[in-house]
């Protein structure tokens, strides 16, 4: 019984309180860059959750044989194994949304949050807690990254999912498909995301952890600490 | 040659990585936030570029066309432009003390820029030649280099205001990333025929 509430946390963990688009910071490259529609922002976190929670599952199954120092190019390559699985079934199934999304399928690889994840999780827990961990940052990366879509689909566009929405209402404003719209978006999703997090916390007075611990390289979390 | 100014011009301007490709966000939001630290980081984000577009091109070129081993890109490049990085670092600590001094620390975070796996991947998309595909790299990087230096000095600024306390920090950043990002867009009309 206190396992399960135990996996539970664990899953809600990565959609809420470690959100790794909006708390954690994490893959922001991805979530700007392919978010122009809401499909391709489900397209993106579907393809990235599957890649987290199969590259968790064998990194925690490996994680007793890898020897410390080499676990870095090991961890690389089991993602880069999934991640191209990921791009043959994209080819394969879904041509269209592979053409949308291109070169950022394979560079899923170099997301932040699997590496972040496996560094963070998957090496220090058994397999079964690593794939709920997977699910649940998945579910939350694909959560965020959706919402981000759905914003810049509709502001933009004036669709959503493709079913036109707002279109009679007002003149879509074309600038939140292009690039800046990504950063403006994002921007103000992240205020609103600190802003109900604040109140929050005002209301339990938990302390709240931001930022990530792993130190993974190329992340802004990392080089803070880095320059400190 | 034509064709190469078009690529360098393309590459620093007009499809300017981080700016308008959104490749290589995490360090340039990451160490943007004083110039220096934003020289240091771009000067190893180019010399790597241009290592590791012409280390990837021919490992593309002779290794996984003739085995048509071509679905192992990802793995591939990934795996050589980490082994790369590892290299430079070992190869600059023994003969330029100096380099490495200013280089050193930033290096190890270039392996998971997603800007240097991008022009890799870019670069297949578009069958560049090797002559292209460096000069791709290198105009990449520069582009790189001026979107990140452009950025810290607004974020210099932005230190010194009064920002509402939702705002404080990323979102804020993010939205002059955005302003910076629309000035770019008036290079668009610079695309040579």
């Amino acid at each position: 019984m206190e396992e399960k509430k135990g996996l539970l946390s664990i899953f809600t963990n990565g959609i809420i309180k470690e959100n790794p688009t909006f708390r954690l910071l994490l893959g922001m490259c991805p979530s700007l860059a392919v978010t122009t529609m809401a499909k391709n922002g489900l397209g993106m976190g579907a393809a990235a959750t599957f890649v987290l929670v199969g590259s968790n599952l064998v990194i925690s199954l490996i994680r007793k044989i890898v020897p410390d120092k080499v676990r870095i190019p090991v961890f690389i390559t089991v993602i880069a194994g999934f991640t191209t699985i990921v791009q043959l079934l994209l080819a394969g199934f879904l041509p269209e949304l592979n053409k949308q999304l291109g070169i950022y399928i394979p560079l899923i690889v170099v997301n932040c949050i699997i590496f972040a994840r496996a560094e963070m999780f998957a090496q220090k827990n058994g397999p079964v807690a690593a794939v709920i961990d997977g699910l649940g940052m998945g579910a939350g990366f694909t959560l965020a990254i959706t919402l981000i879509g759905s914003v810049r689909e509709i502001l933009g566009a004036g669709t959503w999912m493709g079913i036109p929405v707002t279109a009679k209402l007002f003149d879509p404003a074309v600038l939140f498909i292009l690039p800046p719209g990504g950063f403006l978006v994002m921007g103000f999703l992240i205020a609103a995301f600190n802003k109900l997090a604040d109140r929050k916390k005002s209301e339990t007075e938990t302390q709240e952890e931001t930022g990530c611990a792993a130190g993974c390289p190329g992340c802004s979390k990392a080089m803070h600490g880095g320059e400190a | 040659m034509k064709e190469l100014f078009a690529i360098l011009i393309g590459a620093i301007f007009v499809e300017n990585f981080v700016l308008s490709k959104f490749l290589g966000i995490c360090p340039f939001l990451g160490v943007s936030k004083k110039t220096s630290t934003a020289v240091g980081m771009s000067g190893a984000v180019v010399f790597v570029m241009v290592l590791s577009q012409a280390v990837t091109w021919l490992v593309n070129h002779y290794l996984l066309k003739p085995n048509s081993l071509e679905y192992l890109q990802t793995i591939a490049f990934i795996l050589t432009i980490a082994s790369l990085v590892q290299l430079v670092e070992i190869v600059l600590k023994k003969m330029i003390p100096s380099l490495y001094k200013a280089l050193g620390v930033y290096l190890p975070l270039i392996t998971t820029n997603c800007a240097v796996l991008g022009s890799a991947l870019l670069f297949v998309e578009r069958d560049y030649t090797f002559i292209e595909a460096v000069v791709f790299g290198f105009a990449a990087g520069l582009g790189f280099t001026l979107a990140l230096i452009l950025f810290s000095g607004v974020r210099e600024r932005l230190e010194t205001c009064d920002i509402p306390k939702a705002f404080k920090g990323m979102p804020i950043t993010l939205v002059a990333a955005s302003l910076v990002s629309i000035a770019f867009m008036g290079f668009a009309s610079l695309i040579i025929p």
